[in-house]
């Protein structure tokens, strides 16, 4: 559907997309993530047809984003960085306005605009002027703009930039269901929110891509070693000194201790079922178990590993 | 055809869904009709000379005012990257924003033929250089409206596309004006006499409408419109 080869973007002498290749299969949802100022919106621009590339080709659905940029807007549908929209218009003007522009024939009009404004929950705000809706129903209705053509690509800036935790939830579910059928790709730094909804990931740092696969594959291939908590009840250095011996610990710390319990995390090689031998550990030495649990994998660890920015945390 | 009138339709509502429209329309019907009638029974004459002279200066103001939002506005607030991304040719978005700015112009001047009509009621003017005069008025206006549109494409501050666009129409009227040609050397007497926005307005006022004068206006026109293309154009690559 979309496809990404050598994309190359400068802004004077900073180079703010190097050398990029991707793909986007029909009916794939792609998050793209990384840091602020990492290439995201360049690049999502660039697909748009906002701006232009300096080295590269991108085709969108078989056009060339460069030479046949008409036919590729009219497939895409974009909602910008913080969904910029018309303050002074009303809601249904607005949508009445794109939908002139994006050409829906007359007779479909009124259907499309209703079928997006169920689809992104504006029933009730369609009687106000768009300078009066609150952040999260202007996002939605920048996703109903980008919907009234019923494009085969959506693409997402930030799209849950700046709501709240509930908006959070139903703009993802909206993604999610929309996404059954369409191609997406939005970017977010938001980590979960990836691991939530997409079913590909491409982490962008300084304008490369430094990771492209889906949300379980990356989040092993962060790291051979699992992280396991472990809470037991006993002498504490003798606890610490048997640790200290056993071999398939690579690494603890003590990260709490009370009165006779004492809390630790432990670093281990994977495959080695280190949950399970920890446990026959502590009943071999007649301590007791309070706590043992395998560290969630996180999407985190390989963000911070792959852009770099591990030492900052 | 579509887009385009798709685009003027939203921008010439825009500018009555606010009271920006009211307020042009209102303080140039205000500021027309005290500069006319100040003059008028003093001199004692039904003839509007006076008024149409002072047309290209108060203009000045006013067309700058009118554009200066149109591309502006939308950098500012970001809605230009939906808006070019949508399946819209640059120029005929520029074209759309040029004809609603015009037609608002066009709604002002039209509101003011109250005035010609008073003096014809007064006493018995001679038509040719009211005809003409206003002929002019809507060559030069539409002028203007071009040069302030280029002058809002350039900047994302409203502000300094208002001062911009005065600058830009003041340079083009003032390099017609005897007091430049006065100063010039012979050599680009004569081509900065032809580049001078007033001095058309002038031949136009005396009753004459001459294909020269038209030919002008509609080549400045062209020439700002293209230039906002291009400017507009420019984003891609910056």
């Amino acid at each position: 559907m979309i496809e990404v080869r050598n994309l190359t973007k400068r802004y004077g002498l900073t180079v703010a997309v190097n050398n990029v290749s991707f793909d986007a299969k029909a009916g794939e949802v792609l998050g793209f993530l990384g840091p602020n100022g990492a290439g995201k919106t360049t690049t999502m621009r660039i697909l748009t047809c906002y701006l232009s590339a300096d080295e590269g080709t991108v085709k969108v659905d078989g056009y060339d984003v460069f030479e046949e940029s008409i036919e590729v807007r009219k497939r895409i549908g974009y909602l910008p960085e913080s969904a910029p929209l018309y303050t002074d218009m009303g809601v249904i003007d607005y949508l009445k306005f794109i939908a002139q522009v994006r050409d829906i024939p007359k007779s479909q009009r009124s259907r499309r605009l209703k079928d997006v404004i169920d689809i992104c929950g504006l029933e009730k705000m369609i009687q106000k002027d768009v300078g009066e809706l609150s952040k999260g129903y202007r996002q939605r209705l920048g996703l109903a703009q980008s919907l009234i053509h019923d494009p085969p690509i959506l693409i997402l800036d930030e799209p849950t930039a700046g709501l709240d935790p509930s908006q959070i939830i139903e703009i993802r579910n909206l993604i999610k269901d929309i996404g059954k059928e369409k191609t997406i790709i939005f970017s977010t730094h938001i980590l979960s929110e990836v691991s939530a909804t997409c079913s590909r990931i491409l982490i962008i740092n300084d304008g490369e891509i430094v990771a492209n696969g889906a949300p379980d594959e990356l989040a092993g291939r962060a790291k051979g070693e699992e992280v396991i908590h472990v809470g037991i009840r006993g002498p504490r250095e003798e606890i610490e000194a048997k640790l200290e011996a056993l071999s398939l610990v690579s690494d603890f710390k003590r990260v709490k201790s009370d009165d006779d319990i004492c809390g630790y995390q432990i670093v281990s090689q994977k495959g080695k079922n280190a949950a399970e031998e920890l446990f026959h550990f502590v009943v071999q030495n007649h301590w007791s178990l309070t706590e043992l649990r395998q560290e969630a994998i996180s999407l985190e660890d390989v963000f911070l590993k792959l852009t770099g920015s591990e030492s900052s945390t | 055809m579509n887009n385009i009138a798709a685009i003027f339709k939203k921008e010439f509502k825009s500018y009555f869904n606010s009271p920006i429209a009211y307020i042009y329309i209102t303080v140039f019907l205000c500021l027309s009709a005290w500069l006319f009638f100040r003059g008028f029974f003093l001199i004692n004459q039904a003839e509007m000379r006076g008024f149409f002279g002072l047309m290209p200066w108060l203009f000045l103001f006013f067309m700058p005012a009118v554009t200066m939002k149109l591309w502006a506005e939308e950098k500012k607030i970001g809605t230009i990257e939906i808006l070019m991304t949508l399946p819209i040719k640059d120029y005929e978005v520029v074209i759309g924003k040029y004809l609603s700015s015009f037609v608002l112009f066009g709604v002002m001047i039209l509101l003011s033929l109250s005035l010609p009509l008073t003096v014809a009621y007064l006493g018995d003017p001679d038509g040719g250089p009211i005809i003409g005069g206003y002929i002019g008025l809507f060559l030069m206006g539409a002028a203007y409206v071009s040069i302030g549109l280029f002058a809002s494409t350039l900047t994302e501050n409203q502000i300094v596309a208002f001062i911009l666009g005065i600058v830009m129409c003041f340079v083009l009227l003032i390099i017609g004006e005897d007091i430049v040609l006065f100063k010039a050397p012979n050599w680009l007497v004569p081509l900065l006499s032809y580049l001078g926005l007033g001095a058309h307005f002038s031949s136009l006022l005396r009753g004459v409408i001459d294909s020269r004068d038209l030919i002008y206006y509609l080549s400045v026109i062209g020439f700002f419109l293209y230039m906002s293309v291009l400017s507009v154009e420019s984003r891609k690559w910056r």
